[in-house]
C-alpha cells in the first residue's frame, strides 16, 4: 500500500477525532485516549499510528481480519505486552489523561484497574471460590465474611452464582467452557476494576454460551467500560456502541503485514453507512 | 443429477472393499517393533539379574544380623560390622542436598526463566554453561570440594567432614536441579501467568501463586533425581577422604563415610579366614539398604506428585 493511502487513513482518523471531540463535549471524558500509537515486535511494526478514544460505560469493539493488530492494541491498554520481551510502543495510551507507558507508571497498579478476560478461558487450578477471591486477597482482603460477600457478588455479576453456589469448593476447571469464561469474568470484576478488556472472549464457546456472555456484557456495562476484540462481526454489531475496524497493509520494512486502524465510528454507522470503502467491503463480507 | 445405477454401486462397492481390506505385510515395521521389544527385555533382564544377585548375596547377612547390621559400626570383621556411620553420612549428605541445592537451584531456575532477559548474550551463556556443568564428571567436583570446602572453608567445615561432603555433593547436583526446574517452569502455560497478571498480581505473586505450584511436580522429579544421584555418588567422597576402615565416632566435625563408599570398599576387601559372613555379603546388604532408601524417596515423590497433579487438572 502506498503513502497516499496512508495519509488518507491518517486524515480520516483525525477527522474522527474531531467529530468525537465534538461529541465528547456532550458526553463523558474518554477513559482511554490512544494517540498515534505504533506497536513493534523487534523491528516489525504490528500496529501503525492508531488513534482513538474509548468512552466510559460504553462497549468498544475492535474488529478486523486476522493479524490486523487488534489484540496487540488491546494488550497495550493494561500493559500485557510487557511480558513479550521484544515488544515496544511509540505514541501514547492515555488512561484518564495519564500516559500508561510513562516510566513512573506501575504496570501492576494499571492491571488492578484494568482487568482482562482472555480468548481461552483460563481459570486458576483452584476452587471456584479461590478463583474469585484471589484478586481481593491480593489487595489485602482477609476477613472471611468480606471475601464471601465479594465472591457471591462477583459470581452473581457474572450470572454464574445459581449454577455454582453449591459447589464453590470444587475446582474451577471442572466447569464447562462457557461457565469457565463467566468464572473468569467474575474473577475480573471481583477486584472492582474500572475497565474490562475482553480478547475474543467467545471464540472458544458455543452459540448459547456466547449469547449468555453477550447479555452479561450489556448488563455490566453500566458499571464498567468494556473493550472487546472480536472476530465475529455480528457480535460487534449486537453488543458494541462504537466499533473500530482494523485491516492489514503491506509495509516497506518487512514482508509481514502491519495492522492499521481504518475507521472508528459508532457501531450503527460502521454497519450501515461506513466512511471507508474497505470497512464496507469487510462488514458486507466481500473481504477478509 | 441422475441416480447411480445399481451395477455402478456394486462395482464401486467391490473396489472400495478390496482397497480397504487389503492386508499389507509391513515387514519393516514388525522388525523395528520386535527389536525395540528385545531392547526393553534385555534391559529388564540385566536389571533383574542385578537385583537377584544383590538380594541373594545380602540375605545371609540380613538374616543373621537383622537390625544390628544397621546400628553397628564399620570394622574388619564381617560378622560384627554394620553400616551406621554410612547411614549417618548419607543422611547428612541427603539433607545437605535438600537444604542447599533445592532452594538454590529452584531460585536460580525461576530467575533464569522468569526474570533474565533471554536476548542478552550473558544470560544465554549462563544457561549453556549450566547444561555443561551437569555433564562434568563427579570426580572433578571431588577436587573442587577438597580445595574449596575442605581447604579454604576449613574454619566452617572443620576439614574433611560430612559437612564438606554435603556441600560438595550439593554443588554437584545443583545443575540437575536447575535444569529440571527450568524445564518444569517453561512448561507452565502462558495463559495461567496472564490470568494472574490480569487481576493485578505482581510478578512475584504470579510466580509464587501460579508458576511454582504448577511446576511443582516437575521440580519434585528433579529433586528426587538429584537426591538419588547424590546418595549414590562415591568418587568425590574418595577425594574428600571418606573413611572405610574404622570410625568409632560419628559427628558433624569428625571424619565421615557414606553408604556408596562402604559398598565400594567392602566389595574389594578380603575376608578373614574364620568369619562365617563375608564382606561381599556386607556390600550387598549395604546395597539393598540403599536401594530401599531410594525406593522410599521415590514412593514419597510419586505420592506428592500425584497430589500436585490432581490439583493441576482440577480433581
Amino acid at each position: 500500500m502506498n503513502r497516499q493511502e496512508t495519509t488518507q487513513v491518517r486524515m480520516m482518523t483525525e477527522v474522527h477525532e474531531q467529530t468525537n471531540q465534538v461529541a465528547a463535549a456532550a458526553e463523558t471524558e474518554p477513559v482511554f485516549s490512544v494517540r498515534d500509537l505504533s506497536v513493534y515486535y523487534g523491528e516489525f511494526r504490528a500496529v501503525r499510528n492508531a488513534t482513538l478514544d474509548v468512552r466510559e460505560h460504553e462497549i468498544t469493539a475492535f474488529i478486523g481480519p486476522s493479524g490486523c493488530g487488534k489484540t496487540t492494541l488491546l494488550r497495550c491498554f493494561n500493559r500485557m505486552n510487557d511480558f513479550i520481551e521484544s515488544a515496544r510502543v511509540e505514541g501514547a495510551v492515555l488512561y484518564h489523561g495519564v500516559d500508561l507507558y510513562d516510566p513512573a507508571v506501575n504496570a501492576t497498579e494499571v492491571r488492578r484497574r484494568i482487568g482482562m478476560v482472555f480468548q481461552k478461558p483460563n481459570p486458576f487450578p483452584k476452587s471456584i471460590y479461590d478463583n474469585v477471591a484471589y484478586g481481593p486477597r491480593l489487595m489485602g482482603m482477609k476477613k472471611k465474611a468480606d471475601l464471601d460477600a465479594v465472591v457471591e457478588k462477583s459470581l452473581r455479576g457474572a450470572a454464574l452464582w445459581d449454577e455454582v453456589k453449591d459447589r464453590l469448593k470444587q475446582s474451577g476447571l471442572g466447569l464447562s467452557g462457557g461457565q469457565q469464561q463467566r468464572l473468569c469474568i467474575a474473577r475480573a470484576v471481583a477486584v472492582e476494576p474500572d475497565v474490562i478488556l475482553m480478547d475474543e472472549p467467545c471464540s472458544a464457546l458455543d452459540p448459547i454460551a456466547t449469547a449468555r456472555i453477550e447479555d452479561l456484557m450489556k448488563e455490566i456495562k453500566s458499571d464498567y467500560t468494556i473493550v472487546i476484540v472480536t472476530h465475529n462481526m455480528q457480535q460487534a454489531a449486537r453488543v458494541s456502541d462504537r466499533t473500530a475496524f482494523f485491516t492489514t497493509e503491506i509495509n516497506e520494512e518487512s514482508d509481514r503485514r502491519t495492522g492499521v486502524l481504518v475507521e472508528f465510528n459508532p457501531t450503527a454507522k460502521i454497519f450501515s453507512n461506513p466512511d471507508d470503502e474497505r470497512t464496507e467491503q469487510y462488514v458486507t463480507g466481500r473481504f477478509g | 443429477m441422475s441416480l447411480v445405477s445399481p451395477t455402478a454401486i456394486s462395482s464401486v462397492h467391490t473396489d472400495v472393499r478390496k482397497a480397504l481390506t487389503r492386508r499389507e505385510r509391513n515387514v519393516m515395521g514388525l522388525v523395528v517393533q520386535m527389536s525395540m521389544l528385545i531392547a526393553l527385555l534385555f534391559t529388564l533382564l540385566i536389571l533383574f539379574t542385578l537385583l537377584g544377585r544383590v538380594i541373594s548375596d545380602a540375605l545371609p547377612m540380613l538374616e543373621v544380623r537383622g537390625t544390628t547390621f544397621l546400628t553397628s559400626t564399620i570394622g574388619s570383621d564381617p560378622d560384627t560390622i554394620g553400616i551406621w556411620p554410612g547411614l549417618y553420612g548419607s543422611f547428612f549428605i541427603g539433607l545437605g542436598v535438600l537444604v542447599l541445592s533445592v532452594p538454590l537451584g529452584v531460585a536460580a531456575a525461576i530467575y533464569l526463566e522468569e526474570y533474565a532477559d533471554h536476548r542478552k548474550w550473558y544470560n544465554r551463556l549462563v544457561m549453556v554453561n549450566i547444561r555443561n556443568l551437569a555433564g562434568v564428571p563427579a570426580v572433578i567436583y571431588g577436587v573442587l570440594g577438597l580445595v574449596i570446602f575442605a581447604g579454604w572453608l576449613q574454619p566452617l567445615t572443620a576439614g574433611k567432614t560430612v559437612l564438606a561432603a554435603a556441600l560438595t555433593l550439593a554443588v554437584l547436583v545443583l545443575p540437575i536441579v536447575i535444569i529440571t526446574s527450568s524445564e518444569a517452569i517453561r512448561a507452565v502455560p502462558q495463559g495461567l501467568r496472564d490470568a494472574g497478571y490480569g487481576v493485578g498480581a505482581s510478578k512475584w505473586e504470579v510466580n509464587r501463586d501460579h508458576v511454582l505450584p504448577y511446576a511443582a511436580p516437575g521440580i519434585l522429579t528433579g529433586t528426587m533425581l538429584s537426591l538419588a544421584r547424590a546418595l549414590g555418588e562415591a568418587s568425590p567422597l574418595i577425594l574428600l577422604g571418606a573413611i572405610t576402615g574404622r570410625l568409632p565416632e560419628t559427628g558433624l566435625t569428625e571424619r565421615f563415610t557414606a553408604l556408596p563408599m562402604l559398598i565400594y570398599r567392602w566389595s574389594a576387601n578380603a575376608d578373614p579366614q574364620d568369619a562365617t559372613l563375608s564382606f561381599s555379603n556386607a556390600a550387598a546388604s549395604a546395597g539393598v539398604v540403599m536401594l530401599a532408601l531410594v525406593l522410599l524417596f521415590n514412593i514419597t515423590a510419586i505420592v506428592m506428585r500425584s497430589r500436585f497433579e490432581k490439583q493441576r487438572v482440577g480433581q
